[in-house]
Protein backbone atom coordinates (compact mmCIF):
# COMPACT_ATOMS: atom_id res chain seq x y z
CA UNK A 1 0.00 0.00 0.00
CA UNK A 2 1.36 3.50 -1.24
CA UNK A 3 0.59 5.80 1.90
CA UNK A 4 2.09 8.98 2.15
CA UNK A 5 3.40 10.46 5.42
CA UNK A 6 0.40 12.95 5.16
CA UNK A 7 -2.35 10.32 4.70
CA UNK A 8 -0.86 8.17 7.39
CA UNK A 9 -1.39 11.01 9.40
CA UNK A 10 -5.08 11.76 8.70
CA UNK A 11 -5.73 7.82 9.15
CA UNK A 12 -4.28 7.96 12.19
CA UNK A 13 -6.32 11.07 13.53
CA UNK A 14 -9.56 9.24 11.79
CA UNK A 15 -8.88 6.20 13.53
CA UNK A 16 -8.27 7.95 16.95
CA UNK A 17 -11.18 10.27 16.63
CA UNK A 18 -13.47 6.69 16.13
CA UNK A 19 -11.41 4.98 19.03
CA UNK A 20 -12.44 8.53 21.39
CA UNK A 21 -16.04 7.73 20.28
CA UNK A 22 -16.17 4.46 21.28
CA UNK A 23 -14.53 4.44 24.27
CA UNK A 24 -17.11 7.67 25.67
CA UNK A 25 -20.19 5.30 25.10
CA UNK A 26 -20.87 6.00 21.33
CA UNK A 27 -20.23 2.56 20.42
CA UNK A 28 -23.07 0.04 18.75
CA UNK A 29 -25.49 -1.16 20.92
CA UNK A 30 -25.59 -4.31 18.87
CA UNK A 31 -22.60 -4.99 20.81
CA UNK A 32 -24.17 -5.12 24.31
CA UNK A 33 -25.51 -8.56 23.74
CA UNK A 34 -26.08 -10.60 27.36
CA UNK A 35 -24.00 -13.33 27.94
CA UNK A 36 -25.56 -16.92 27.78
CA UNK A 37 -25.08 -19.73 29.94
CA UNK A 38 -24.31 -23.42 28.45
CA UNK A 39 -27.25 -25.02 27.56
CA UNK A 40 -28.23 -27.89 30.02
CA UNK A 41 -27.58 -31.26 28.69
CA UNK A 42 -29.86 -33.45 30.24
CA UNK A 43 -33.67 -31.66 29.58
CA UNK A 44 -35.01 -34.63 27.80
CA UNK A 45 -32.29 -37.62 27.93
CA UNK A 46 -33.65 -40.72 29.64
CA UNK A 47 -32.98 -41.27 33.27
CA UNK A 48 -32.21 -44.87 34.38
CA UNK A 49 -32.18 -45.65 37.87
CA UNK A 50 -29.47 -48.28 38.67
CA UNK A 51 -27.10 -49.03 41.31
CA UNK A 52 -23.16 -48.56 41.09
CA UNK A 53 -20.81 -51.21 39.50
CA UNK A 54 -18.37 -51.03 42.58
CA UNK A 55 -18.17 -51.84 46.42
CA UNK A 56 -20.73 -52.92 48.48
CA UNK A 57 -22.27 -49.57 49.94
CA UNK A 58 -24.28 -49.85 46.36
CA UNK A 59 -24.94 -46.52 45.66
CA UNK A 60 -28.17 -45.51 43.75
CA UNK A 61 -27.33 -43.92 40.28
CA UNK A 62 -28.97 -42.15 37.49
CA UNK A 63 -27.92 -43.28 34.21
CA UNK A 64 -28.54 -40.69 31.75
CA UNK A 65 -28.68 -41.32 28.30
CA UNK A 66 -29.04 -39.90 24.82
CA UNK A 67 -32.08 -40.19 23.08
CA UNK A 68 -35.75 -40.61 24.39
CA UNK A 69 -36.02 -44.66 23.13
CA UNK A 70 -38.07 -44.12 19.83
CA UNK A 71 -37.09 -46.87 17.40
CA UNK A 72 -34.65 -45.66 15.62
CA UNK A 73 -32.49 -44.56 18.25
CA UNK A 74 -29.36 -46.65 19.88
CA UNK A 75 -28.89 -44.53 23.34
CA UNK A 76 -25.87 -44.04 24.78
CA UNK A 77 -24.89 -43.21 28.06
CA UNK A 78 -23.75 -39.62 28.29
CA UNK A 79 -23.65 -39.02 32.13
CA UNK A 80 -23.82 -40.56 35.42
CA UNK A 81 -24.60 -38.83 38.71
CA UNK A 82 -26.12 -39.79 42.40
CA UNK A 83 -29.91 -40.90 42.62
CA UNK A 84 -30.84 -38.12 45.11
CA UNK A 85 -33.73 -40.40 46.50
CA UNK A 86 -31.76 -43.54 47.68
CA UNK A 87 -31.64 -44.42 50.92
CA UNK A 88 -27.79 -44.96 50.90
CA UNK A 89 -26.38 -42.39 49.19
CA UNK A 90 -29.00 -39.51 49.01
CA UNK A 91 -27.05 -38.07 45.87
CA UNK A 92 -23.08 -38.71 47.00
CA UNK A 93 -21.08 -40.50 44.99
CA UNK A 94 -17.28 -40.86 46.06
CA UNK A 95 -14.71 -40.08 42.93
CA UNK A 96 -15.26 -43.31 41.59
CA UNK A 97 -18.64 -43.27 40.98
CA UNK A 98 -18.89 -40.24 39.95
CA UNK A 99 -16.37 -41.57 36.78
CA UNK A 100 -18.36 -44.14 36.20
CA UNK A 101 -19.18 -42.50 32.70
CA UNK A 102 -15.40 -43.51 32.02
CA UNK A 103 -15.80 -47.21 32.59
CA UNK A 104 -19.12 -47.54 30.92
CA UNK A 105 -17.07 -46.21 27.88
CA UNK A 106 -13.49 -47.90 28.88
CA UNK A 107 -12.17 -49.66 25.71
CA UNK A 108 -10.92 -52.24 28.23
CA UNK A 109 -14.55 -53.03 29.33
CA UNK A 110 -15.22 -56.67 29.13
CA UNK A 111 -18.81 -56.70 27.24
CA UNK A 112 -18.64 -60.52 26.10
CA UNK A 113 -17.98 -64.32 27.86
CA UNK A 114 -14.52 -65.17 27.05
CA UNK A 115 -13.35 -68.61 27.87
CA UNK A 116 -9.39 -70.12 28.51
CA UNK A 117 -9.79 -73.88 28.23
CA UNK A 118 -7.21 -75.53 30.25
CA UNK A 119 -3.83 -75.61 29.18
CA UNK A 120 -5.07 -72.58 26.37
CA UNK A 121 -2.73 -69.41 26.51
CA UNK A 122 -5.03 -67.85 24.70
CA UNK A 123 -8.79 -66.06 25.75
CA UNK A 124 -11.38 -66.91 23.06
CA UNK A 125 -14.84 -64.62 22.70
CA UNK A 126 -18.18 -67.91 23.50
CA UNK A 127 -21.58 -67.14 23.60
CA UNK A 128 -23.23 -66.98 26.80
CA UNK A 129 -24.83 -70.20 26.13
CA UNK A 130 -22.00 -71.67 26.28
CA UNK A 131 -20.86 -69.92 28.79
CA UNK A 132 -23.89 -70.99 30.99
CA UNK A 133 -23.89 -74.58 30.17
CA UNK A 134 -19.92 -74.73 31.17
CA UNK A 135 -20.53 -73.04 34.37
CA UNK A 136 -23.73 -75.38 35.33
CA UNK A 137 -21.93 -78.48 34.06
CA UNK A 138 -18.57 -77.73 35.53
CA UNK A 139 -20.97 -77.25 39.32
CA UNK A 140 -23.07 -80.33 38.80
CA UNK A 141 -19.77 -82.25 38.12
CA UNK A 142 -18.15 -80.88 41.33
CA UNK A 143 -21.59 -81.20 43.77
CA UNK A 144 -21.98 -84.36 42.62
CA UNK A 145 -18.86 -85.57 43.77
CA UNK A 146 -18.11 -83.67 46.81
CA UNK A 147 -21.89 -83.36 48.04
CA UNK A 148 -21.49 -84.37 52.11
CA UNK A 149 -25.26 -85.23 52.44
CA UNK A 150 -24.73 -86.46 56.59
CA UNK A 151 -21.84 -86.09 58.73
CA UNK A 152 -19.89 -87.84 60.87
CA UNK A 153 -22.12 -88.55 63.45
CA UNK A 154 -25.55 -89.48 60.67
CA UNK A 155 -27.66 -86.06 60.96
CA UNK A 156 -28.47 -84.75 57.40
CA UNK A 157 -26.22 -81.81 56.68
CA UNK A 158 -26.40 -81.26 52.90
CA UNK A 159 -23.38 -79.41 52.43
CA UNK A 160 -21.61 -78.62 49.48
CA UNK A 161 -18.03 -77.19 50.59
CA UNK A 162 -15.78 -77.37 47.57
CA UNK A 163 -17.32 -74.32 45.61
CA UNK A 164 -18.14 -71.00 46.99
CA UNK A 165 -19.95 -68.38 45.43
CA UNK A 166 -18.82 -64.64 45.63
CA UNK A 167 -22.12 -62.55 44.44
CA UNK A 168 -22.60 -58.85 43.08
CA UNK A 169 -22.23 -56.67 45.92
CA UNK A 170 -23.90 -54.05 44.02
CA UNK A 171 -27.38 -55.71 44.05
CA UNK A 172 -30.71 -54.92 45.47
CA UNK A 173 -32.18 -56.04 48.83
CA UNK A 174 -34.19 -58.50 46.39
CA UNK A 175 -31.33 -59.82 43.96
CA UNK A 176 -29.29 -60.50 47.35
CA UNK A 177 -32.72 -62.63 48.18
CA UNK A 178 -32.50 -64.53 45.37
CA UNK A 179 -28.60 -64.81 45.08
CA UNK A 180 -29.10 -66.44 49.03
CA UNK A 181 -31.47 -68.46 48.36
CA UNK A 182 -29.84 -70.12 45.17
CA UNK A 183 -26.76 -70.37 46.69
CA UNK A 184 -27.97 -72.34 50.19
CA UNK A 185 -30.53 -74.59 48.14
CA UNK A 186 -27.08 -76.34 46.70
CA UNK A 187 -25.95 -76.73 50.01
CA UNK A 188 -23.20 -74.15 49.26
CA UNK A 189 -21.33 -72.72 52.44
CA UNK A 190 -18.25 -70.06 51.33
CA UNK A 191 -20.83 -67.67 50.13
CA UNK A 192 -20.51 -63.56 50.44
CA UNK A 193 -22.90 -61.57 48.87
CA UNK A 194 -24.22 -57.51 49.15
CA UNK A 195 -26.60 -59.44 51.77
CA UNK A 196 -23.89 -59.62 54.52
CA UNK A 197 -23.48 -56.36 54.18
CA UNK B 1 -25.24 -15.35 20.25
CA UNK B 2 -28.44 -17.17 22.08
CA UNK B 3 -29.56 -14.02 24.61
CA UNK B 4 -30.79 -16.69 26.72
CA UNK B 5 -29.93 -14.27 30.22
CA UNK B 6 -30.59 -10.61 29.22
CA UNK B 7 -32.12 -9.93 32.47
CA UNK B 8 -29.60 -11.77 34.91
CA UNK B 9 -26.14 -10.33 34.81
CA UNK B 10 -25.34 -7.39 36.57
CA UNK B 11 -21.87 -6.99 35.21
CA UNK B 12 -20.19 -7.58 32.15
CA UNK B 13 -16.43 -7.00 31.27
CA UNK B 14 -15.08 -3.75 29.15
CA UNK B 15 -18.68 -2.40 28.89
CA UNK B 16 -19.69 0.89 30.40
CA UNK B 17 -23.61 0.43 29.34
CA UNK B 18 -25.99 -0.24 32.53
CA UNK B 19 -27.22 -3.97 32.55
CA UNK B 20 -31.00 -4.73 32.43
CA UNK B 21 -31.56 -5.24 35.85
CA UNK B 22 -35.44 -6.03 36.17
CA UNK B 23 -35.38 -9.10 37.82
CA UNK B 24 -34.68 -8.06 41.51
CA UNK B 25 -35.42 -10.94 43.31
CA UNK B 26 -32.89 -12.85 42.29
CA UNK B 27 -31.50 -15.08 44.86
CA UNK B 28 -27.93 -15.17 46.18
CA UNK B 29 -26.07 -18.51 45.86
CA UNK B 30 -23.26 -19.77 47.85
CA UNK B 31 -21.09 -23.02 48.03
CA UNK B 32 -19.78 -23.67 51.37
CA UNK B 33 -16.55 -26.11 51.71
CA UNK B 34 -16.22 -26.58 55.08
CA UNK B 35 -12.39 -27.97 55.11
CA UNK B 36 -12.59 -29.86 58.20
CA UNK B 37 -15.08 -32.25 57.47
CA UNK B 38 -13.41 -32.95 54.35
CA UNK B 39 -11.29 -36.02 53.76
CA UNK B 40 -9.62 -35.02 50.34
CA UNK B 41 -11.79 -38.32 48.56
CA UNK B 42 -11.53 -35.86 44.93
CA UNK B 43 -15.07 -37.04 44.16
CA UNK B 44 -15.69 -32.99 43.31
CA UNK B 45 -12.66 -33.31 40.96
CA UNK B 46 -14.18 -36.25 39.41
CA UNK B 47 -17.19 -34.64 39.28
CA UNK B 48 -16.51 -31.32 38.01
CA UNK B 49 -15.04 -33.23 35.23
CA UNK B 50 -17.59 -35.48 34.28
CA UNK B 51 -20.53 -33.01 34.07
CA UNK B 52 -18.16 -30.38 32.09
CA UNK B 53 -16.83 -33.21 29.87
CA UNK B 54 -13.44 -31.90 30.75
CA UNK B 55 -10.81 -34.90 30.11
CA UNK B 56 -7.21 -33.41 30.97
CA UNK B 57 -3.63 -34.85 30.45
CA UNK B 58 -2.74 -37.68 32.30
CA UNK B 59 0.37 -36.30 34.61
CA UNK B 60 3.49 -37.94 36.20
CA UNK B 61 3.10 -38.01 39.75
CA UNK B 62 4.93 -35.12 41.31
CA UNK B 63 4.98 -36.49 44.79
CA UNK B 64 1.95 -35.13 46.54
CA UNK B 65 -1.13 -36.05 46.19
CA UNK B 66 -2.34 -33.22 44.23
CA UNK B 67 -3.43 -34.59 41.11
CA UNK B 68 -2.63 -33.14 38.48
CA UNK B 69 -0.34 -30.67 40.22
CA UNK B 70 -2.09 -27.62 39.43
CA UNK B 71 -5.21 -26.19 38.18
CA UNK B 72 -5.39 -26.28 34.24
CA UNK B 73 -7.62 -25.68 31.45
CA UNK B 74 -9.14 -28.88 32.07
CA UNK B 75 -9.06 -28.87 36.31
CA UNK B 76 -11.11 -26.21 37.08
CA UNK B 77 -11.42 -27.82 40.74
CA UNK B 78 -8.18 -29.18 42.46
CA UNK B 79 -7.52 -30.87 45.71
CA UNK B 80 -4.91 -29.17 47.60
CA UNK B 81 -3.14 -30.70 50.54
CA UNK B 82 -0.81 -29.03 53.06
CA UNK B 83 0.90 -30.20 56.27
CA UNK B 84 0.38 -28.10 58.99
CA UNK B 85 2.26 -28.97 62.68
CA UNK B 86 0.60 -27.07 65.52
CA UNK B 87 1.51 -25.22 68.59
CA UNK B 88 1.02 -28.36 70.39
CA UNK B 89 3.13 -30.43 67.89
CA UNK B 90 0.09 -32.67 66.64
CA UNK B 91 0.10 -32.95 62.55
CA UNK B 92 -2.82 -31.45 60.60
CA UNK B 93 -3.54 -32.47 56.86
CA UNK B 94 -5.23 -29.57 55.75
CA UNK B 95 -7.22 -30.08 52.57
CA UNK B 96 -8.66 -27.61 50.68
CA UNK B 97 -10.85 -27.55 47.05
CA UNK B 98 -9.41 -25.02 45.42
CA UNK B 99 -11.37 -23.10 42.28
CA UNK B 100 -13.02 -20.15 41.01
CA UNK B 101 -14.50 -18.17 44.77
CA UNK B 102 -16.94 -16.22 42.60
CA UNK B 103 -16.29 -12.88 43.79
CA UNK B 104 -18.90 -10.15 44.83
CA UNK B 105 -16.04 -7.56 43.33
CA UNK B 106 -14.76 -9.97 40.97
CA UNK B 107 -11.08 -8.63 39.49
CA UNK B 108 -11.11 -10.65 36.40
CA UNK B 109 -13.71 -9.05 35.40
CA UNK B 110 -12.24 -5.75 36.38
CA UNK B 111 -9.22 -6.57 34.22
CA UNK B 112 -10.71 -8.15 31.32
CA UNK B 113 -10.84 -5.84 27.79
CA UNK B 114 -12.84 -8.16 25.88
CA UNK B 115 -16.65 -6.69 26.03
CA UNK B 116 -18.98 -9.80 27.16
CA UNK B 117 -16.10 -11.91 27.99
CA UNK B 118 -16.46 -12.18 31.44
CA UNK B 119 -20.28 -11.94 33.75
CA UNK B 120 -21.61 -11.59 36.89
CA UNK B 121 -24.92 -13.05 37.06
CA UNK B 122 -27.54 -11.71 39.49
CA UNK B 123 -27.50 -14.59 41.53
CA UNK B 124 -23.93 -14.13 42.29
CA UNK B 125 -21.97 -16.89 39.41
CA UNK B 126 -19.27 -14.72 37.95
CA UNK B 127 -18.85 -16.81 34.49
CA UNK B 128 -16.53 -16.71 31.45
CA UNK B 129 -18.25 -16.24 27.88
CA UNK B 130 -15.69 -18.16 26.01
CA UNK B 131 -17.08 -17.36 22.83
CA UNK B 132 -16.42 -13.46 23.38
CA UNK B 133 -12.92 -14.57 25.24
CA UNK B 134 -9.52 -12.80 23.22
CA UNK B 135 -7.12 -15.38 25.34
CA UNK B 136 -5.44 -12.18 26.75
CA UNK B 137 -4.47 -13.63 29.97
CA UNK B 138 -5.39 -10.26 31.91
CA UNK B 139 -8.21 -11.92 34.19
CA UNK B 140 -5.24 -14.53 35.08
CA UNK B 141 -3.25 -10.95 36.06
CA UNK B 142 -6.92 -9.56 37.92
CA UNK B 143 -7.58 -12.54 39.79
CA UNK B 144 -6.56 -12.66 43.73
CA UNK B 145 -6.78 -16.34 43.94
CA UNK B 146 -4.97 -17.01 40.92
CA UNK B 147 -7.71 -19.11 39.20
CA UNK B 148 -8.23 -18.97 35.40
CA UNK B 149 -5.88 -20.85 33.25
CA UNK B 150 -5.38 -20.11 29.37
CA UNK B 151 -5.76 -23.36 27.07
CA UNK B 152 -2.62 -23.34 24.95
CA UNK B 153 -5.50 -25.26 22.46
CA UNK B 154 -8.06 -22.55 21.64
CA UNK B 155 -6.15 -19.40 23.77
CA UNK B 156 -9.26 -18.79 26.04
CA UNK B 157 -9.32 -19.02 29.55
CA UNK B 158 -11.04 -21.22 31.83
CA UNK B 159 -12.53 -21.95 35.21
CA UNK B 160 -15.11 -23.33 37.09
CA UNK B 161 -18.51 -21.75 35.80
CA UNK B 162 -20.09 -22.67 39.70
CA UNK B 163 -22.00 -25.11 37.17
CA UNK B 164 -24.26 -22.56 35.99
CA UNK B 165 -25.97 -24.33 33.65
CA UNK B 166 -27.11 -26.17 36.62
CA UNK B 167 -28.18 -23.78 38.96
CA UNK B 168 -30.07 -22.25 35.67
CA UNK B 169 -32.21 -25.29 35.48
CA UNK B 170 -32.83 -25.17 39.78
CA UNK B 171 -30.12 -27.99 40.26
CA UNK B 172 -27.25 -27.71 42.84
CA UNK B 173 -23.60 -28.02 41.15
CA UNK B 174 -21.91 -31.25 40.40
CA UNK B 175 -19.27 -31.10 43.17
CA UNK B 176 -21.87 -30.29 45.80
CA UNK B 177 -24.50 -33.24 45.29
CA UNK B 178 -21.23 -35.55 45.04
CA UNK B 179 -19.46 -34.81 47.94
CA UNK B 180 -19.88 -38.20 50.11
CA UNK B 181 -19.18 -36.42 53.39
CA UNK B 182 -21.23 -33.36 52.92
CA UNK B 183 -17.91 -31.03 53.30
CA UNK B 184 -19.54 -28.98 50.05
CA UNK B 185 -23.07 -27.53 50.41
CA UNK B 186 -24.85 -25.20 48.30
CA UNK B 187 -27.79 -22.87 49.00
CA UNK B 188 -28.52 -19.13 49.49
CA UNK B 189 -25.64 -17.19 50.76
CA UNK B 190 -27.87 -16.45 53.94
CA UNK B 191 -28.65 -20.10 54.62
CA UNK B 192 -24.59 -20.76 54.06
CA UNK B 193 -23.57 -18.04 56.17
CA UNK B 194 -26.01 -19.82 59.09
CA UNK B 195 -24.73 -23.19 58.55
CA UNK B 196 -21.21 -22.03 58.83
CA UNK B 197 -21.90 -20.39 61.98
CA UNK B 198 -23.23 -23.78 63.48
CA UNK B 199 -20.05 -25.40 62.22
CA UNK B 200 -17.80 -23.08 63.66
CA UNK B 201 -19.76 -23.19 66.73
CA UNK B 202 -18.96 -27.05 67.22
CA UNK B 203 -15.31 -27.07 65.85
CA UNK B 204 -14.93 -23.89 68.57
CA UNK B 205 -16.54 -26.43 71.26
CA UNK B 206 -14.04 -29.09 70.13
CA UNK B 207 -11.16 -26.70 70.59
CA UNK B 208 -10.35 -24.94 67.41
CA UNK B 209 -10.49 -21.30 68.82
CA UNK B 210 -9.66 -19.54 65.55
CA UNK B 211 -12.44 -21.57 63.18
CA UNK B 212 -14.58 -19.03 61.43
CA UNK B 213 -15.68 -18.48 58.34
CA UNK B 214 -13.46 -17.52 55.24
CA UNK B 215 -15.72 -14.97 53.26
CA UNK B 216 -13.15 -12.31 52.56
CA UNK B 217 -14.50 -9.09 52.31
CA UNK B 218 -11.99 -7.57 50.53
CA UNK B 219 -13.12 -8.69 47.49
CA UNK B 220 -16.61 -8.11 48.61
CA UNK B 221 -17.57 -11.37 49.90
CA UNK B 222 -16.94 -14.43 47.78
CA UNK B 223 -19.91 -16.56 46.74
CA UNK B 224 -18.09 -19.73 47.24
CA UNK B 225 -16.93 -20.14 50.86
CA UNK B 226 -14.75 -21.63 53.10
CA UNK B 227 -15.34 -23.06 56.90
CA UNK B 228 -11.86 -22.96 58.09
CA UNK B 229 -10.42 -24.24 61.47
CA UNK B 230 -7.62 -21.88 61.45
CA UNK B 231 -9.53 -18.95 59.92
CA UNK B 232 -6.90 -16.80 61.78
CA UNK B 233 -4.13 -17.91 59.48
CA UNK B 234 -5.91 -19.14 55.86
CA UNK B 235 -2.55 -19.08 54.14
CA UNK B 236 -2.05 -22.35 55.75
CA UNK B 237 -4.00 -24.01 53.49
CA UNK B 238 -2.39 -24.65 50.50
CA UNK B 239 -1.26 -20.62 50.32
CA UNK B 240 -5.52 -19.34 50.05
CA UNK B 241 -4.32 -15.34 50.61
CA UNK B 242 -4.96 -13.69 54.12
CA UNK B 243 -6.38 -10.30 52.59
CA UNK B 244 -6.74 -10.92 48.85
CA UNK B 245 -7.05 -8.30 46.80
CA UNK B 246 -7.18 -7.23 42.97
CA UNK B 247 -3.72 -5.89 41.68
CA UNK B 248 -2.82 -2.71 42.14
CA UNK B 249 -1.85 -2.32 38.26
CA UNK B 250 -6.17 -3.42 37.77
CA UNK B 251 -6.77 -0.70 40.10
CA UNK B 252 -4.94 1.80 38.61
CA UNK B 253 -5.39 0.57 34.93
CA UNK B 254 -9.16 0.67 35.11
CA UNK B 255 -9.88 3.10 37.61
CA UNK B 256 -8.01 6.46 37.47
CA UNK B 257 -5.79 5.72 34.62
CA UNK B 258 -8.90 4.89 32.06
CA UNK B 259 -10.52 8.42 32.30
CA UNK B 260 -7.59 10.02 32.29
CA UNK B 261 -6.40 8.01 28.94
CA UNK B 262 -9.99 8.67 27.32
CA UNK B 263 -8.97 12.21 28.43
CA UNK B 264 -6.13 12.48 26.17
CA UNK B 265 -7.44 10.36 23.61
CA UNK B 266 -10.35 12.85 23.07
CA UNK B 267 -8.04 15.89 23.53
CA UNK B 268 -5.58 14.57 20.48
CA UNK B 269 -8.70 13.72 18.67
CA UNK B 270 -10.26 17.38 19.05
CA UNK B 271 -7.28 19.48 18.60
CA UNK B 272 -6.09 17.63 15.36
CA UNK B 273 -9.57 18.38 14.26
CA UNK B 274 -8.90 22.22 15.45
CA UNK B 275 -5.57 22.14 14.14
CA UNK B 276 -6.86 21.55 10.41
CA UNK B 277 -9.79 23.72 10.47
CA UNK B 278 -7.49 27.22 12.11
CA UNK B 279 -4.21 26.04 10.17
CA UNK B 280 -4.87 23.94 7.94
CA UNK B 281 -2.53 21.68 5.96
CA UNK B 282 0.93 22.54 4.89
CA UNK B 283 1.44 24.60 2.27
CA UNK B 284 4.88 24.76 -0.19
CA UNK B 285 5.20 27.91 -2.57
CA UNK B 286 7.54 28.02 -5.56
CA UNK B 287 10.34 29.92 -3.42
CA UNK B 288 10.37 26.62 -1.18
CA UNK B 289 10.63 23.86 -3.99
CA UNK B 290 13.70 26.46 -5.58
CA UNK B 291 14.80 26.20 -2.42
CA UNK B 292 14.84 22.46 -2.22
CA UNK B 293 16.02 22.10 -5.55
CA UNK B 294 18.98 24.02 -4.82
CA UNK B 295 19.77 22.07 -1.72
CA UNK B 296 19.22 18.72 -4.18
CA UNK B 297 21.70 19.33 -6.73
CA UNK B 298 24.24 20.90 -4.48
CA UNK B 299 27.95 19.67 -5.25
CA UNK B 300 28.31 18.80 -1.45
CA UNK B 301 24.70 16.40 -1.58
CA UNK B 302 26.41 12.68 -1.03
CA UNK B 303 23.62 11.13 0.99
CA UNK B 304 21.05 11.60 -2.40
CA UNK B 305 19.30 8.46 -2.05
CA UNK B 306 18.25 9.29 1.82
CA UNK B 307 17.12 12.64 0.75
CA UNK B 308 14.70 11.04 -1.49
CA UNK B 309 13.83 8.22 0.90
CA UNK B 310 12.63 10.91 3.54
CA UNK B 311 10.92 13.20 0.96
CA UNK B 312 8.34 10.12 -0.39
CA UNK B 313 8.00 8.63 2.54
Amino acid sequence: MDLSRRGFIKLSGAGLAASSLGALGFGLAGSALAASVRPFRLTAATETRNTCTYCSVACGILIYSQGDRAKNVKSSVIHIEGDPDHPVNRGTLCPKGAGLLDIVRAPGRLTVPKYRPAGASEWKEVSWDFALDRIATLMKQDRDAHFVEKNAAGDTVNRWLSTGMLAASASSSETAYATWKVARSLGMLAFDNQARV
Amino acid sequence: MADLQSQDYIRRSATNLTPPSVRHHELEVAKLIDVSRCIGCKACQSACMEWNNLRPEMEEFHGAYENPHDLNPGTWTLMRFAEYEDEQGNLEWLIRKDGCMHCEDPGCLKACPAPGAIVQYANGIVDFISENCIGCGYCVKGCPFNIPRISAQDHKSYKCTLCSDRVGVGLEPACVKTCPTGAIMFGSKDDMKDWAGERIAELKERGFQNAGLYDPPEVGGTHVMYVLHHADKPSLYSGLPDKPHISALVGAWKGFLKPLALAGLAFAAVSTFVHSIVSGPNETTEEDEEAARREMSGPEMSGRGNSEGKGKS
